[in-house]
């Protein structure tokens, strides 16, 4: 057995380990890479970055924890930038095992606005985020297009009450929000076909202003509704996520996760060129037997 | 961080690990940290769709009636009708009166295509169709700055895209034989479809590689805190537990090694 024939036969599970003693190490030793912005994330980032205070951008997420490694980045980073803009946001989660973690997002992100930080050279004094004037969580209810379509007509068709069972009416910052048309823009944070939803039954029916932000394995599907306006801006994966944390000048895990990723693609790319010239060489090998 | 809280991420670590193991071979802790995945992921939708659903939209509608007259009494009592249809459901665990279920299923049906059909159309297949066939920009022909490939709202770009989905629907067309000049577009529209396909790979390798380098991230932070001693909750049972999974983990692999060995004996 020749060496090509060894590299066809190669146990997989060594490359799951040298990949994963690859990101071990790449998370071990700290240093940054380069994050290059697109200008269909860098959409998103300026849509909200020129909203005046006090306008409301509605964030759907729409994601179960399977999927929290890639959108929460987006989460995290969009949100913060909301709030330190004094911008309100309503958060809606409609997949079916998301509103906890929304929650604990929520109260996460809420925490970390209690400090002054600097970003792109301003600074912003810490604040206290308090639920129904900064914010109003929906929660979750089922069938998300009918959902999406109700809300179209008034919040409180689908959700008379908050997460917390709050009525929305007694909330100060829904006092005068009836539905979309109250709304600057709707962020979708999905990984699943909620997407499709929110572009047919919400943007398509209701006119308003859509971004997307994506798990990796959707984002190429997505990308054809950006060429035709549906959407105004897409952020693909740990990608996106790095990509507003940079433009945000908030460094958070996306941004440490893309270092561990460049190297992990590396190791990747190694094995499909060493998996390819097996394949070729071990071909040529059995045409010349044959012959 | 506390030490319940520090309990329950060494947990979280332990479920973790157990999940990896599969790509060695499948072993009871995989199997356990699969089933209480879905076990949790059932008891919780259950929990939140009576919280957040039923209480809310339809027990606090009906509040003002009385259950013992079945809230005939309530002011609202229309939401009684998709509640009634809601419990016809339930009729399909018996074989006599399944067939009632197909009321309501038909009734859901109906609203959900009637209201499915002209949105999808209009929003899914009109407007891509427009886009598809926009008027060439030729001020913008080869994108912003006089020259960029990846500008999507570029003359360039439009021309490649009007001609990719074609050539790729023409693929598709089978009613006639792919030879000839119709026989090199459908290659092209091949063509079409497999860069399509390496995009959306390359995306997949990254959301899966994502996937990993969160939990390596979360396992990280749960080393950290084990070692953390400005944690004014910090005491000797983070370090016992940390050792206790690191223990864990180290037997469990030397236990794999000594199979291992013995089945190589055994085989030699």
């Amino acid at each position: 057995m020749n060496i090509f024939d060894k590299l066809m036969k190669l146990d997989r599970r060594w490359i799951f380990l040298l990949l994963a003693i690859v990101c071990v190490w790449s998370y071990l030793v700290p240093f940054d890479i380069p994050i290059m912005t697109e200008p269909e994330s860098e959409a998103i980032y300026s849509f909200i970055d020129s909203l005046p205070p006090g306008d409301i951008v509605f964030i759907a997420i729409d994601y179960d924890p399977n999927n929290l490694a890639e959108l929460h980045p987006m989460t995290y980073a969009i949100v913060e930038h909301c709030w330190r803009k004094k911008l309100k946001v309503i958060f809606s989660a409609l997949s079916q095992n998301g509103p906890g973690m929304a929650d604990q997002a929520i109260r996460d992100i809420s925490d970390s606005l209690l400090v002054d930080k600097v970003y792109n050279g301003v600074e912003f004094k810490g604040r206290e985020i308090v639920r129904g004037v900064d914010y109003c969580f929906l929660g979750y209810k089922p069938y998300y297009a009918l959902i999406i379509l109700g809300m179209g007509q008034d919040f409180r068709l689908p959700f008379p009450n908050d997460y917390y069972g709050t009525p929305l009416d007694s909330l100060p910052m829904m006092r005068n929000v009836i539905n979309y048309d109250q709304v600057s823009c709707v962020i979708d944070l999905s990984g699943g076909n909620i997407t499709d939803a929110w572009i047919s039954y919400g943007q398509g029916r209701f006119n308003f202003p859509l971004a997307l932000g994506l798990t990796g394995v959707m984002t190429s599907q997505y990308y054809p509704y950006l060429g035709s306006g549906q959407v105004f801006g897409i952020m693909g994966g740990l990608l996106g996520a790095a990509q507003y944390e940079e433009m945000a000048d908030n460094p958070g895990r996306a941004k440490e996760g893309m270092r561990i990723q460049f190297f992990a693609h590396l190791v990747i790319i190694f094995f499909i060129v060493i998996g390819n010239i097996g394949f070729f060489m071990t071909r040529r090998q059995k045409k010349k037997e044959v012959s | 961080m506390d030490f319940y809280t520090f309990l329950w991420t060494t947990f979280g670590v332990f479920v973790t690990l157990a999940t990896f193991s599969f790509l060695y071979k499948d072993n009871p802790f995989y199997k356990f940290a699969e089933h209480l995945v879905v076990g949790v992921s059932a008891g919780y939708f259950i929990i939140i769709l009576w919280h957040n659903s039923l209480v809310p939209n339809l027990f606090q509608k009906l509040a003002d009636g009385d259950w013992y007259y079945f809230w005939l009494n309530s002011s609202q009592l229309w939401y009684l009708i998709p509640a009634i249809l809601g419990v016809l459901m339930w009729t399909r665990f018996s074989k006599d009166y399944a067939w009632v279920s197909r009321w309501p299923m038909a009734l859901y049906i109906g609203i959900s295509t009637g209201i499915a059909i002209p949105l999808e159309m209009a929003n899914r297949v009109n407007k891509q169709l427009y886009a598809m066939m926009a008027d060439i920009d030729w001020s913008n022909f080869f994108g912003t700055n006089g020259f960029d490939l990846l500008d999507v709202n570029s003359g360039l770009s439009q021309v490649i895209i009007f001609i990719g989905a074609s050539a790729a629907l023409i693929y598709f067309f089978f009613s006639k034989e792919h030879t000839g000049l119709f026989g090199k577009v459908a290659t092209f529209g091949l063509w079409t479809l497999m860069i399509s396909f390496g995009a959306s790979f390359g995306f997949t390798v990254m959301a899966r590689i994502s996937l990993f380098i969160n939990r390596i991230q979360d396992v990280g932070v749960w080393g950290e805190a084990a070692w953390d001693s400005t944690n004014p909750n910090y005491g000797a049972g983070f370090q016992i537990v940390f050792w206790l999974m690191i223990a864990f983990v180290v037997g469990y692999i030397i236990n794999e090694l000594r199979l291992f060995a013995r089945s190589k004996s055994k085989a030699s």
